[in-house]
């Protein structure tokens, strides 16, 4: 923490001192985290960051914490794979996919709960919680019992069954009868009732500076370089936002070269306030019921939704937005031609570069990059195929169902 | 015949530590200014220079956010709670 100098409001430009709050005591606006970029550029290089661990702990000198990977489960340094076959089938050039789906709890969001987590026990916090979609509640509940911390998680009651389960192995689940936006609601309240560590709440401004990241990442595995266009999905906008920002910093704190990165967002049309507001051309981002397979993006007030889209137009891009029916395509298109196996966020954001590179808004001379954010194991439910082909251990029995050209 | 504001712990130095206030039924609109009028160091507080609530406020009847009723306009009931909270963090 060397390099934080406070928190700032992103809307009034208060600043607090570090401690566990989230909004601006003036207007309401959120909270960032404020760092000292010339010490931070002083200090930081290539050959640094090679040497740190194999994780997201290696990038320690731009996260807002004391000592670094205090509640550590490996989470970032995820591979970033070059997708040719993804690339030839969408009319693309050069195509990248990150794939953070190889995070200790199987999505991106061990990336932000590695750092607030941390933050927690710096800050002397017994207990962290969240409201979350699944994924989340999955992260903190593993940090938390890694940190020696206890956890209750908040997720909506019809979420995946299979996150519900990994995760009750962990910590304490509670399912609330609402959807995302309620259990946000409850937890914005009891986080004026308990002495909590909210990872996506009070915490928020640490937690969403892990996301970050990503972008670090990014720049790292493709040579100390930026990208031309990247495509993210969008719930809360936060991961996107927090791409953007990474970019920048790379810039500012002398890594990288500048180079204007395009960021597009991806959304499912059951929950599409971002992308909506995106093609009215209004920055009033408003909320919206969602129904979705895409659970994990099923945010229908999205708190960064009006940054995200900020950070799309000023940078060039677009938001998106695909049907359910193209979500699941995109799934096994991913899955088919580069052997990645997502839940449905990806399937999102596969679906959305496609919408995108048709309409001529992500061009084969770019360098893309697409983050694809949680496994597919996770939600196994919009996949499921009818029972495979069953025969008798029998070389005849296969050749009853199967005509193979090829002999040895 | 009354109604409920909640307030926000942040905000409750501005209104002598009351948690809640009661105000006469009408609309969210009237609720707000009935309670500025009581305490009027909140309008700075809650509401923009375009005389809206500010951005980042959101305002909850019972359990549901106005933006999905009818704003300001929205009825408030006698007995009805009207919430003020912290724009949603979350995500």
């Amino acid at each position: 923490m060397a390099f934080v100098e406070s928190l700032i409001c992103r809307e009034c430009s208060r600043t607090y001192e570090v401690a566990p709050s989230y909004f601006c005591e003036w207007c309401f606006g959120p909270l960032e985290v404020l760092y000292d970029y010339d010490a931070i550029a002083d200090t930081i290089s290539r050959e640094k960051i090679a040497e740190g661990p194999p994780t997201l702990w290696r990038y320690a000198d731009l996260l807002p914490v004391e000592a670094s990977a205090a509640a550590d489960l490996g989470a970032g340094f995820t591979p970033l794979v070059r997708a040719d076959r993804l690339a030839e089938v969408l009319g693309l050039g050069e195509l990248w996919v990150k794939n953070d789906t190889l995070n200790p709890t199987n999505s991106f969001k061990d990336r932000p709960v590695t750092v607030a987590v941390t933050k927690a026990l710096e800050f002397g916090i017994k207990t962290v919680a969240c409201a979350s979609t699944g994924n989340l509640a999955n992260a903190v509940a593993a940090h938390a019992a890694r940190a020696g911390l206890d956890s209750y998680v908040f997720v909506p009651h019809d979420i995946e069954r299979s996150k519900i389960v990994a995760t009750a192995a962990l910590g304490t689940v509670v399912a609330v009868q609402g959807n995302y936006d309620d259990v946000n609601r409850l937890c914005v309240q009891l986080n004026e009732e308990y002495p909590w560590g909210l990872v996506n709440i009070n915490l928020r401004p640490y937690y969403a500076e892990g996301s970050k990241t990503l972008a670090f990442e990014t720049a790292e595995q493709l040579g100390w370089q930026l990208p031309d266009h990247v495509v993210v999905p969008v719930a809360s906008g936060a991961l996107l936002t927090k791409i953007a920002r990474g970019f920048d910093e790379l810039v500012r704190v002398g890594l990288v070269d500048a180079n204007e990165v395009r960021i597009s967002g991806a959304q499912a049309e059951g929950c599409s306030p971002v992308a909506t507001a995106f093609l009215e051309g209004s920055d009033d981002v408003r909320p919206q019921k969602p129904n979705t397979i895409a659970k994990s993006l099923a945010i229908g007030d999205p708190a960064d939704g009006y940054y995200a889209l900020r950070e799309v137009r000023r940078s060039g891009g677009a938001v998106a937005a695909v049907t359910d029916d193209e979500i699941v395509e995109a799934i096994h298109l991913l899955a088919r031609t580069e052997g990645i196996l997502t839940e449905p966020a990806g399937g999102v954001t596969v679906a959305t570069l496609a919408k995108l590179a048709r309409e001529g808004q992500v061009t084969e001379s770019e360098r893309v990059v697409i983050y694809i954010t949680g496994h597919g194991l996770k939600a196994t439910e919009v996949i499921a195929a009818d029972d495979p082909v069953a025969i008798p251990a029998t070389i005849d029995g296969f050749r009853s169902e199967f005509e193979i050209k090829e002999y040895a | 015949m009354t109604a409920t504001v909640r307030i926000p712990t942040s905000l409750r130095g501005l209104t002598k530590g009351s948690s809640e206030v009661e105000v006469p039924p009408g609309r969210v609109g009237t609720a707000l200014d009935d309670l500025i009028t009581k305490y009027p160091d909140l309008r700075e507080r809650l509401i923009g220079e375009d005389g809206k609530p500010r951005r980042f406020v959101n305002i909850f009847v019972a359990e549901d956010d106005i933006r999905f009723l009818d704003g300001l306009e929205t009825a408030v009931t006698d007995g009805q709670v009207v919430t003020i909270l912290p724009a949603v963090a979350g995500g």
